[in-house]
């Protein structure tokens, strides 16, 4: 197989006596949905603060296309080609749909240019559009983003991210809070996104997940304790006792 | 800063505005200039209008950073009193033109802002608020301090500009209508400065900052920088309403670099709204001219200034000017 796109190797995360992650390893390649599934407190989104910079691992490397991420900020790892969702809806709230995405757009190019009229970057705009577009939020352009529904409010939030073009999407739980149509639509989006891209993603609904994923990696008490295909990790017995176990059923 | 929802009557959920909306915000500079040129003629003395004037380049430079990119200093008179000790200084010990004491002014305030918002700018909410009040206050003891240079408590005096050279014209500078006209340029200047900087790529990044500070992060954007540099701008701009004041009075008086000339200049911009472009011009005319006609009644005139500021804040948090755009403006 060839090099992998993300990798982490040993990660270990404190919070003072606590440990969120202990010697976490593992590999992620190009183009496939990773699922990141694990009962609450697992260290799901611990791992995803680690993948996206916002917090500083305390022991252990990433690497991203070879290079060490050691000393990358969290607001360079999008123009590295990491972009990523929150699990609680994340968005610029009186800013317009389009302006969300327009001036997430804006990140990658002109951060420091207080002179030159904004709109003159008018590929800014297409861009926002075509983004807006992909996630089937066109008709919403002009309106407040704090006033569109719960699911629209998430899609845009992908859109947010999609817009730096990243070759890795980190998506914590895009579905939470969603009823079944709106969880539908998401899937359908996630699909279609997964063509191009590598996703990863935290998330709770396992049926969702595993016609979803290519891949699942089920953590438990800040240990990575499966790594596998859907069909692999629901037949782990290890994983059945500390997890779906709990909910018999569910999967 | 985001203001409530429940603040506005029926909240349309569209974002279009009206073409007499679309129209002043295109031409806010220029309307807002037509305006500075009417206003002497409109107030009671030609010394309150150049005061406006002062305090609304002030607010609207600490707008900037205040209502724009949502962070409360109370520091902002540190700025405005560098800037207008520095003219001060440079004019009556250095012999300096008018002209280069005002661009040092400048220059010096803007250093000082750089300084102050790299210190405060890594601190957030009230910290930053804290520490921004108190290296302010560090810069009023070193010029309480420093009397030989700044006059200590009796302020800085000894620079009277009585006239200027103007493309080959001597003007009259103590004719008070020379002295509205001449510092309404260095106004407009700041207006139209602080409109492109707020119509520039870099206006957008510090709104998203404003707006969401965690996801303008996640978006690419260098947070602590650009507040700094945001922060940088605005005190700069708060110079150039130092330097102006302090060639208006001949005078820099102490409590220029005072707590209470910060406080005064949050109250401006809130009062006026902090939400809009003019808004703060609006805050500080309305103060000034309150203060001026409170003033002739008591000698207590802050408590009506007061509880006129707490009401608005209460009721409406948009400002002067915000609200009458909300409301009556399509």
């Amino acid at each position: 197989m060839n090099a992998p796109l993300l990798a982490v190797e040993d990660i270990g995360v404190r919070f003072g006596g606590f440990v969120a992650l202990q010697s976490v390893t593992t590999a992620f390649h190009r183009g496939r949905v990773t699922s990141i599934i694990g009962p609450n407190g697992a260290g799901k989104s611990t791992l995803f603060n680690v993948l996206s910079g916002v917090l500083t691992p305390s022991s252990g490397s990433i690497r991203f296309k070879g290079q060490d991420l050691k000393g990358t900020r969290q607001h360079e790892f999008v123009h590295r080609g990491i972009a990523r969702s929150y699990q609680i809806t994340n968005i610029f709230p009186d800013l317009t749909v389009h302006e969300n995405v327009r001036v997430a757009a804006q990140a990658s190019r002109s951060r420091y240019n207080i002179w030159t009229n904004r709109n003159r970057f008018s590929e800014l705009d297409t861009k926002a559009d075509s983004a807006l577009e992909a996630v089937g939020l066109v008709a919403k352009r002009d309106e407040i983003a704090k006033y569109l529904a719960h699911g629209q409010q998430r899609a845009l939030e992908i859109a947010i991210a999609l817009i730096s073009d990243p070759e890795v999407l980190l998506l914590d739980e895009p579905t939470a809070g969603m009823g079944p149509e709106e969880t539908k639509e998401m899937v359908a989006l996630l699909e279609k996104l997964a063509s191009e891209r590598t996703i990863l993603l935290v998330e709770h609904k396992m049926k969702m997940i595993l016609g979803l994923s290519d891949r699942i990696l089920v953590l438990h008490h800040g240990r990575l304790i499966a790594d596998g295909s859907p069909r692999d990790i629901q037949t782990d017995p290890e994983v059945r006792r500390v997890y779906l176990g709990q909910n018999d059923g569910y999967a | 800063m985001t203001s409530p929802a429940l603040a506005e009557p029926l909240p349309s959920s569209v974002r279009k505005p009206g073409r007499v909306k679309s129209l002043m915000t295109t031409y806010r500079v220029p309307l807002s200039i037509i305006a500075l040129c009417l206003l002497p003629w409109l107030l009671p003395s030609k010394a309150l209008a150049v005061n406006v004037l002062v305090y609304g380049v002030v607010a609207v430079g600490y707008n900037l950073l205040f209502g724009y990119t949502g962070l409360l200093s109370f520091g902002h008179a540190a700025f405005v009193g560098a800037g207008a000790y520095i003219t001060g200084i440079a004019i009556g010990q250095f012999g300096v033109p008018w002209y280069a004491a005002v661009l040092l002014g400048v220059i010096g305030g803007g250093l000082l802002a750089f300084a102050i918002g790299a210190l405060s700018t890594r601190t957030r909410g009230i910290y930053f608020s804290m520490v921004t009040l108190a290296l302010a206050q560090l810069v009023y003891y070193v010029a309480l301090q420093a009397s030989s240079w700044t006059g200590g408590e009796n302020g800085l005096r000894g620079f009277t500009v009585n006239k200027i050279n103007l493309l080959g014209y001597d003007i009259n500078f103590l004719d008070p209508v020379n002295k509205y006209y001449v510092l309404m340029a260095f106004a407009a200047l700041a207006l139209w400065v602080v409109s492109r900087i707020l119509n520039s790529p870099f206006g957008a990044a510090i709104e998203a900052i404003r707006e969401n500070e965690r996801r303008a992060r996640t978006c690419g954007y260098n947070v602590e920088r650009t507040k700094l540099l945001s922060f940088t701008l605005s005190g700069t701009i708060c110079a150039l309403g130092g330097t102006m004041s302090a060639l208006h009075l001949a005078f820099v008086p102490l409590d220029s670099l005072h707590y209470h000339a910060s406080g005064m200049i949050v109250m401006m911009t809130l009062l006026g709204g902090a939400s809009s472009f003019f808004g703060p011009f609006v805050g500080a005319l309305v103060f000034l001219v309150m203060e001026d006609v409170f003033s002739l009644w008591t000698s207590h005139w802050q408590i009506i200034v007061g509880s006129i500021f707490v009401l608005f804040v209460l009721f409406l948090p948009k400002g002067i000017w915000g609200t009458f755009l909300a409301r009556f403006v399509r």
